[in-house]
């Protein structure tokens, strides 16, 4: 294949500018530095120069600069109204006075918006989903870390329960049903009675709806470890019995989230409601349908599975943090959403196009040829929403840019919203029959599913869970922390992403050749999956910041505070004199 | 708008539109393909060891780096002799109460793909070796060992399949290396991997995004000494047992360097041996006829044969296609009857 040509096909472009956009980006605030560098050594040749001029200077020039230096420092002395009187504040004008006390290493950033009234118990819940979420994230990517070194190292263990084969649904399965789908329940019991303005109905089916889940999970990754799974389908390795369990406690919660809507004060059912209960719907009837025995036999199987595995993606992870997005992007940056009717024209267009797409992963298999191109054209329609959502959030962004440098959940939104446009549409891209050729069956798939899965839903996910549970809780991680986990993450998922994206256009490139052995394409991607284990392990130290910061935000001590304002100080008085 | 205000119409909506889509976009077709395919006639049912490899096939997921499947696009063709058509899959029911139907197409090709390997690599004694540990045999496979399907016994019984692994694998086990049943059946189900020849008369479907015919394809009518490249073709087809040093593996394949059949002018026992296999000598694995399975053509015999008697220091004649052409041709006409 000429390279020519292979520059001159749609998907290859796109994918392209794709990956370029996020590398301009750096690229951007590299150019910016070096200016900053080459400035300093322009000005510094100007000071040599200015310095012999100095020398050369006379008495006289000297003395009219003196002169002129004292006419310019004349200045009244601030009190010729007020007179030598003490200042008072008698109505308390004058409030939260900063003053530079100590050193800065880094900016400060804002602290998180004081706590509305929570229900105790309601906050408790929350808290309780979202532990289990951390739990499962830093299990689940432990597993996914030691699974991506065994691509480095084929013999570090020889134990059948952690095989390759095993391990690998244990990963992707705790991570979707563990990390994900805990943080997302956990969020929406915050988000629906917020939203409905009114209370959740039943604190108590919220419970038992984590301990389904757990149980789920935990069952789940115990039975493949064993060897026990479903047949082989992508996220639907757990079998039935298991997977009910979880179905179970989505049906519970879905009926305790639509009784709170239905008494809801307000007439209008905000959009962040039709995502997040979408979601939990298709959910169902997505499950339902993978795990129903009536139409699997032969082809059908794979039909579902296609069906199935994206729908999962897309109508459950996506859509659900889409309705957290329309709630907490607006609400960080002090301002209404920028269109409503975008958000409405998103959910419709996603559920009409992302229904269709599922058998875009067979691709050229034995599957009917017009259900594969279903498939493209609603790949090719997915545009719609993505567009839309992402015009919608960096609308809202817009001008308040300034707020981003100086909080620490932001970044978090806006690299989510980044990858959701990028990750989305290479999706797009990947699906074009031309690039299936090159890409199918290779590592890009494996490098795709993380730009979304982790680019978008994750850190999406940080960005609400570091928003929320300040509120809840009134503690604050340390933000110097919190940036080393973003920094972290992020170029640990681009030392994730890119090589294995290079490596594989590489090896579907000598598979269309034709001209080498198989095992020289495996030979080949050695050092791209080295880089992957690399960057999966700064990721993986990343969750570990994170799991800290929640523990900080969670259960820390009360530090020991020192009462600095009036009535502080008057009520540590008061309350040391009623105890003595 | 009453419509976006109240919760039952608006979430019936969205629910009813989603159930529409799936409906249309998966059940139907998942039904339809269900029903109106079924095996072509000549399809072989798994056997009861094969089923039951399956399965352990299923439990070791397997699947995460192996397709099943070839895809009617060119740079699938060296993974079967057609495309993979709905019949292929049409009879594979539910595996179990607990396993679903199991296609096991997959969506990842780590490794390489299965749907002929029955075919490809047919050899018990390979097979068991490589799920030992597949570095005993490819060097750079980064496939996870399976020691848990054998067993280390002092002696060995009637029927126990004896694994002959090089001592540098061995790695402290004393005894020896016995297969499982359940490798046993594992090995068997790979065994059985064929792709199904499509029933006389009936042509497979072109394979699509076809290569340009070089030019040194044309150019090859006329100088009949221009063969495909022998280094490729030994190591799709023969490096797996008998190694890139040629020097095979000890116990269990023999080794081309140095090989009185390999150097000799006995042309005919040679080609016989690639095309249809060899059982002659009790201390190696039986080769299977590695030839007619693959259905290699008399230009690509003739270029292996020329690699083997001119590499690992081999440094013999090489022989002529027409020389080999005769054979090979005696041979398809036998095999045929």
């Amino acid at each position: 294949m000429e390279n020519n040509a292979l520059l001159s096909e749609t998907g290859i472009i796109i994918t392209l500018v794709l990956i370029v956009i996020p590398v301009i980006a750096a690229l951007l605030i590299v150019i910016y530095k070096i200016y900053g560098i080459v400035n300093g050594l322009v000005r510094k040749r100007e000071l040599e120069k200015f310095n012999e001029y100095l020398k050369g200077l006379s008495q006289e020039e000297v003395k009219q600069l003196e002169q002129r230096k004292r006419e310019l420092e004349f200045a009244l002395s601030n009190n010729e109204l007020a007179g030598d009187i003490k200042l008072s504040d008698s109505r308390g004008l004058l409030a939260s006075i900063n003053s530079a006390e100590e050193l800065r290493f880094v900016e400060k950033k804002k602290k998180s918006q004081p706590r509305p009234y929570i229900e105790p118990k309601l906050s408790r819940l929350i808290l309780w989903y979202l532990g289990c979420a951390v739990f499962w994230l830093i299990f689940g990517t432990t597993v996914g870390e030691y699974v991506g070194i065994k691509f480095v190292a084929p013999d570090v263990d020889h134990i059948s329960w952690l095989s390759f084969g095993r391990l690998r649904p244990v990963h992707t399965n705790a991570v979707f049903w563990g990390w994900a789908s805990m943080a997302m329940m956990g969020l929406a019991y915050y988000v629906v009675p917020r939203i409905s303005n009114a209370p959740l109905a039943s604190i108590k089916t919220g419970y038992y709806t984590l301990v389904l889940i757990n149980i789920s999970v935990i069952l789940g990754s115990i039975t493949l470890m064993a060897g026990i799974n479903n047949g082989g389908g992508e996220y639907r390795e757990y079998i039935w019995p298991v997977m009910v369990l979880f179905g179970i406690g989505i049906i519970l919660s879905i009926w305790n989230f639509i009784k709170t809507i239905a008494r809801r004060s307000n007439k209008e059912i905000y959009v962040s409601n039709w995502y997040i209960i979408s979601a939990m719907m298709f959910l169902l009837v997505i499950a339902v349908v993978a795990y129903w025995p009536g139409w699997q036999n032969g082809l059908g199987e794979t039909i579902v599975q296609g069906y199935y595995m994206h729908q999962g993606v897309g109508m459950w992870f996506m859509l659900f943090n889409l309705g957290l997005m329309y709630y907490f992007l607006p609400q960080q940056l002090n301002k209404p959403i920028y269109s409503y009717s975008l958000g409405i024209l998103a959910f419709w267009a996603q559920i009409l196009f992302y229904t269709l797409i599922g058998t875009h992963h067979f691709i050229f298999s034995a599957i009917p040829w017009w259900l594969q191109t279903i498939a493209i054209v609603g790949s090719a329609g997915m545009v719609i929403p993505v567009v839309a959502g992402t015009t919608n959030f960096l609308m809202t962004f817009n001008g308040s840019w300034h707020k981003l440098s100086g909080s620490y959940t932001l970044p978090f939104y806006l690299i989510g919203i980044i990858f959701y446009f990028t990750g989305s549409l290479q999706g797009t891209a990947e699906a074009f029959r031309f690039t299936n050729l090159i890409w199918h069956f290779t590592d890009f798939t494996i490098a795709h599913s993380h730009l979304t899965m982790y680019g978008i839903i994750t850190f999406m996910l940080w960005g609400f869970i570091y928003t929320l549970v300040p509120r809840l809780t009134g503690k604050e991680p340390s933000q110097i922390i919190v940036g080393a986990h973003f920094w972290l993450a992020l170029i640990g998922l681009l030392f994730y992403t890119f090589p294995l994206m290079y490596g594989a256009t590489l090896r579907g490139l000598m598979w269309m050749e034709g001209t080498k052995s198989f095992i020289e394409s495996v030979e080949l991607m050695a050092p791209y999956w080295l880089w992957r284990a690399i960057g999966g392990s700064l990721m993986w130290l990343s969750h570990i910041l994170f799991a800290y910061n929640f523990y900080v935000m969670v259960k820390s001590k009360e530090k020991i505070g020192i009462p600095l304002s009036p009535a502080e100080i008057l009520v540590a008085k008061e309350e040391l004199e009623s105890k003595l | 708008m009453e419509f976006f205000n109240n919760h039952k119409k608006l979430f019936g909506t969205a629910l009813a539109l989603f159930v529409a889509l799936t409906i249309i976009v998966a059940i139907l077709p998942a039904i339809n393909n269900q029903q109106n395919n079924a095996p072509l006639p000549n399809a072989v049912e798994l056997s009861e060891e094969a089923f039951l490899g399956k399965k352990s096939f299923i439990a070791n997921g397997c699947v995460a780096c192996h397709t099943q499947q070839v895809r009617n696009v060119d740079m699938d063709k060296i993974w079967g002799n057609r495309p993979g058509i709905a019949a292929d899959y049409a009879g594979i029911a539910r595996t179990g109460l607990w396993i679903n139907t199991a296609t096991l197409m997959g969506t990842e090709r780590t490794g390489p793909d299965l749907t002929n390997v029955g075919v490809r690599q047919p050899s018990a004694a390979w097979n068991l070796l490589h799920l030992y540990q597949p570095r005993t045999v490819v060097e750079q496979s980064i496939m996870p060992a399976y020691p848990w399907l054998f067993e280390t016994k002092e002696e060995l019984n009637e029927d126990d399949v004896e694994v002959i692994v090089p001592d540098e694998f061995r790695k402290g086990v004393k005894g020896k290396i016995v297969a499982s049943k359940e490798a046993l059946h594992l090995v068997a189900y790979l065994q059985s991997l064929k792709q199904t020849p499509l029933p006389d008369g009936k042509p497979a479907s072109d394979f699509l995004y076809q290569k340009k015919k070089q030019e040194s394809d044309n150019a090859q009518s006329d100088q009949p000494s221009l063969l495909p490249d022998g280094n490729l073709l030994y190591v799709n087809n023969c490096q797996a047992c008998h190694q890139a040093n040629g020097e095979g593996l000890k116990g269990a394949f023999p080794p081309l360097k140095g090989s009185t059949v390999v150097l000799g002018d006995d042309l005919e026992l040679f080609v016989n041996i690639i095309m249809l296999g060899y059982d002659a000598r009790p201390e190696y694995a039986t080769m299977n006829a590695v030839g007619l399975d693959n259905k290699l053509t008399p230009e690509e015999v003739t270029a292996i044969i020329n690699h083997e008697k001119t590499s690992w220091g081999n440094n013999a004649k090489t022989v002529t296609l027409e020389e080999v052409n005769k054979i090979v041709e005696y041979i398809n006409v036998t095999a045929k009857k």
